[in-house]
């Protein structure tokens, strides 16, 4: 069951870098994540790559493997032929700190603009009382383990720097739409969503969700929804569609 | 020397996972300027991956349950060598500590009538965990960094601190502690790290702080633990000069997976038998009926119906063994595997497929399904999982105050979380981690605010040269040069406390592990790393391995002297519990020498006794199983009370 693969793993830093050759060993069961491991422990002590749990369950681990935004410890060798020439490159919507590693700051200041659950003032703690049925909507987009795959897939911001600044991304559109759909949360979210977080730039292309993997349905669940709530309020829905697809092009 | 960065606070928490985040929140809420350290991303601790759940008898799914009865069988689970005040006050606190995190957000799964959920799991008597489906550390840890967010948002906007200035609560990710800063006197003034992004040194100056940095497991080969598991904070404390308890107590979790050899060890949550899965053998048989010890006779099932029974109707029928307490599972397992009575590949079959219905498989564990299905190509709704022990969890530490979890012998020292010591005995109940992290990073959070309220403005200052000293220990490792790498020390390690001082131990091996140690430790010291500082992870390596080395030591030296078995700790030379043994604490201090710390020492020191309240808890019957006859209430309280 072992043999020889063919890795090309971008090394590098912020400056330079470029695409290296190895070749290495590969055991029965093993996922991506073992065979970079492998690389650091025998060929590249100073390969630099982020991981925890090598469960799927902690988002460390994102990278592209051929191209596609994937977990590296979720990525099993069996998906590909022994022929294959595996290529491994960083996220490519964030700026490269070294190898494999970016740097996702981007992500983590997004999550501090997001206005914090607002808890009802005339509930003492252990008086809270929900539904299951009303808790489930939120309950699937906590699952996400903040991998930011979606992230750096989506278009908006893939390859335009410059949407950075106004909007979000999937992970925290979904954030406020988690949000607005907590049972007990007060704020409204609405206007925000749209006007500093940027819910109109989204497109509905349905890419973050597909890279999603804790399998999310980020587009049909929470932003769709989310549109149609500001929409309610605001605008004509046909309007933002038409408004959209002209500024695309 | 000036190439280093520079911080000031008053309380520093080295750790972000539940433990650290929620001794954060205390201390900034008692309005400390407060920061918090972390190895990995912000949301990427270890608390990440618990997946079971929080236990706290909040009785919402049985009203029976009461924090008398959590006591009690944390106390049970942890064949009594708990610190009675430590299971005491977690026993007590947790439920407030998980109602809170409702309004921080959370949302658990919900019960009927709309209250918190709460399921089984081994060694609760009642149905106690909190839970969201199998990904409760999850919920905890997004939580309570949500939580830490919305802090921020009130320091930045409403008190219109400035995010640049060290007033700011912040939190420092990818930054790694490598020595606690003391003055003259001991006593802590702030903490020596580097980026692991840049290779930088910072210095935070800081009057108290809180180790809040989990377990040891990446010591041992198969472990449901990740990289950070280097027991950086327990050598920490050591270099710092306090000590640690008890570290012969290292939890074999009963089922990790097994195969492939990539993904051995990775955890499979408890919750699977808790929601009603069943451990068998080769020959199909539910072997855990055979493995019942005396002092649970009691509690548990004899045979196959009852225990069926007991999931719909718990009041009249006793439970599963398959859920006993982790330590007697992991060995019954240990045992039908050496017997011959395996699975293909060295474990025992855990099987729910049979026992659920698929869909309610699919939505009760749905990250067990998902790991199975693309790890190890099983579905776990249609055939059982190969399972087998797994290094999970230390439940020795640090010596600790139960109450303000001060830190023993070093003033400005606290430590809560895995990390610490005392609360669970020699063998941790499932569940009881995470409230553990809630209930005594509080209590971490406050000590600390409280200890440097009453220091007014005499704030302990560190030497320049223990600044400089730390630095230049730091950067050693890519001085050397032609010295071996540390990957493969690291895996010679593993190998050795994984064979050596495992599950099952002995004299003779655990010596033979003590020389192995005695040869990693020279060797630690002159591996030499490739490249340049910046995210170096041989580098990184490297430098934990030292500590990786000392705490082991510490594993080994009390595992040869324990000579009795419990918990976590079973010696095959000596597998008898033994009261006299009971009433002993072990506690490894450092001994240092010219090159820093030189060896373990290990002494014997008496166990606080349980207070007669809490004794009466217990009848006399059980105690006695435990407890010599010195130390059992006088008789008469016998006569007026079976206690509840
Ligand atoms: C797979 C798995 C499942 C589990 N399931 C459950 C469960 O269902 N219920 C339960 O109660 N328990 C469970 N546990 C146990 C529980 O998750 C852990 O014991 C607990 O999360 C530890 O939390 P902590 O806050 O002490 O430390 P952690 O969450 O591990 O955090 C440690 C922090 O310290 C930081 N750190 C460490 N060293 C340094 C350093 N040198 N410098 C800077 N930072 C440092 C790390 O970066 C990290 O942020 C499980 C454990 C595992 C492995
Ligand atoms: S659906 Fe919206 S958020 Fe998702 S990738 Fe497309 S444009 Fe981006
Ligand atoms: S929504 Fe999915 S893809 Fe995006 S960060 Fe979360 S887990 Fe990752
Ligand atoms: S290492 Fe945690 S998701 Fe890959």
């Amino acid at each position: 069951m072992t043999y020889s693969a063919k890795f090309r793993v971008w090394r590098g830093d912020a400056e330079a870098g470029d695409l290296q050759d190895f070749t290495v060993e590969v055991n029965e069961g093993e996922v991506v994540l073992d065979i970079i491991h492998r690389l650091q422990a025998t060929q590249a002590s100073d390969l630099a790559v982020r991981w925890n749990c090598k469960a799927g369950k902690c988002g460390s681990c994102s990278a592209e493997v051929n191209g596609r935004p994937r977990l590296l410890c979720m990525t099993r060798m069996s998906t590909f032929t022994e022929a294959e020439t595996i290529t491994v490159t960083p996220m490519r919507a964030f700026p490269v700190i070294r190898d494999l590693v970016t740097d996702v700051s981007f992500n983590y200041q997004k999550a501090r603009e997001v206005p914090a659950f607002a808890p009802p003032a005339d509930l003492a703690p252990g008086e809270y009382r929900m539904q299951q049925i009303d808790v489930q909507r939120s309950q699937e987009f906590r699952k996400c383990i903040e991998c930011f795959l979606c992230q750096d897939t989506c278009h908006v911001v893939r390859d335009h720097e410059e949407n950075k600044q106004s909007f979000a991304g999937p992970r925290f559109l979904m954030r406020i739409a988690e949000l607005d759909m907590h049972p007990l949360d007060t704020l409204d979210r609405k206007d925000q969503a749209q006007d500093e977080f940027g819910l109109g730039m989204c497109n509905i292309t349905k890419c973050c969700t597909e890279v999603c993997p804790e399998h999310i349905k980020i587009t049909d669940n929470a932003l769709i929804p989310m549109k149609e709530r500001v929409a309610d309020r605001k605008y004509d829905p046909l309007v933002w569609l038409g408004n959209k697809i002209l500024r695309r092009s | 020397m000036s190439d280093f960065e520079e911080h000031r606070y008053d309380v520093v928490i080295i750790g972000a996972g539940g433990a650290g985040l929620r001794a954060a929140i205390a201390a900034r809420e008692a309005g400390m300027r407060t920061a918090i350290i972390c190895k990995s991303l912000f949301g990427k601790a270890h608390t990440v991956m618990a997946e079971g759940g929080i236990a706290a008898s909040m009785g919402n799914v049985n009203s029976n349950d009461n924090w008398q009865v959590h006591f009690r069988d944390t106390m049970r689970g942890g064949k009594f060598l708990n610190n009675p005040r430590m299971a005491e006050l977690h026993a007590k606190e947790a439920p407030d500590r998980v109602w809170e995190l409702e309004t921080y957000g959370a949302l658990f799964d919900r019960t009927p009538d709309g209250r918190i959920s709460q399921r089984n799991f081994g060694g609760h008597e009642y149905p106690r965990l909190a839970h969201v489906g199998d990904r409760t550390g999850l919920e905890l840890i997004r939580t309570l960094q949500q939580k830490i967010v919305s802090l921020q948002q009130a320091d930045g906007r409403e008190a219109g601190l400035n995010e640049a200035s060290d007033d700011m609560l912040k939190v420092f990710a990818e930054l790694t502690v490598t020595e606690l800063l003391h003055d003259a006197s001991g006593a802590v003034a702030g903490a020596f790290g580097y980026w692991r992004e840049s290779g930088r040194f910072v210095v935070f100056r800081a009057p108290a702080v809180v180790l809040a940095t989990g377990g040891i497991g990446k010591s041992f080969k198969v472990t449901s633990n990740s990289w950070e598991y280097t027991g950086d904070g327990h050598a920490l404390a050591l270099r710092a000069g306090s000590t640690l308890l008890n570290m012969e107590f290292v939890q074999f979790h009963p089922t990790g997976m097994v195969w492939p050899p990539s993904v051995k060890g990775i955890l499979v949550t408890e919750s699977v038998r808790g929601d009603g899965g069943v451990l068998r053998n080769s020959d199909g048989k539910r072997f855990m009926f055979d493995y019942v010890p005396d002092v649970f006779r009691k509690q548990y099932a004899d045979n196959e119906d009852e225990a069926d029974r007991w999931y719909k109707d718990p009041e009249n029928n006793k439970r599963t063994p398959d859920l006993l307490p982790r330590d007697e599972v992991a060995r019954a397992i240990n045992s039908e595997v050496k017997a011959g009575r395996g699975s293909p590949h060295g474990g025992v079959f855990l099987d729910v497929s049979t026992r659920l219905p698929k869909e309610e498989i699919i939505r009760r564990l749905p990250s067990m399904h998902h790991q199975f299905k693309e790890l190890a190509d099983v579905d776990i709704t249609a055939e059982p999982m190969e399972v087998g022990p797994t290094c999970h969890y230390v439940m020795g530490g640090v010596e600790v105050d139960p109450d303000s979890a001060a830190a023993a012998r070093v003033p400005g020292l606290f430590a809560a979380g895995e990390v610490a010591g005392g609360m669970h005995g020699s063998n941790r109940l499932g569940g009881n981690s995470l409230s553990d992290l809630l209930v005594f990073g509080r209590r971490a959070g406050i000590g600390a605010a409280e200890y440097v309220a009453v220091l007014g403005n005499n704030y302990p200052v560190a030497s320049e040269s223990a600044i400089a000293e730390a630095s230049a220990t730091a950067l050693a490792p890519f001085q050397i040069e032609g010295g071996e790498n540390p990957y493969t020390l690291h895996q010679e390690l593993q190998q050795t406390m994984n064979d050596l001082v495992g599950i099952i131990r002995n004299a003779s091996e655990v010596q033979q592990a003590l020389d192995t140690l005695a040869d990693l430790k020279a060797r630690a010291r002159k591996v030499s790393v490739e490249g340049h500082r910046q995210f170096n992870p041989g580098w990184h390596l490297a430098l934990d391995l030292q500590n990786m080395v000392a705490v082991s030591e510490c594993v080994a030296r009390a595992a040869l002297l324990r000579e009795e078995s419990r918990g976590g700790h079973t010696r095959d030379d000596f597998p008898a519990m033994s009261a006299q043994w009971r009433q002993r604490n072990l506690i490894c201090s450092a001994v240092f020498g010219p090159a820093g710390l030189e060896a373990i020492n290990v002494v014997e020191q008496p166990i606080p006794s349980i207070r007669p309240d809490l004794l009466d808890l217990f009848d006399r019957e059980e105690l006695a199983k435990y407890l010599t006859a010195s130390e059992l209430p006088v008789a008469a309280a016998d006569t007026d009370g079976d206690s509840s």
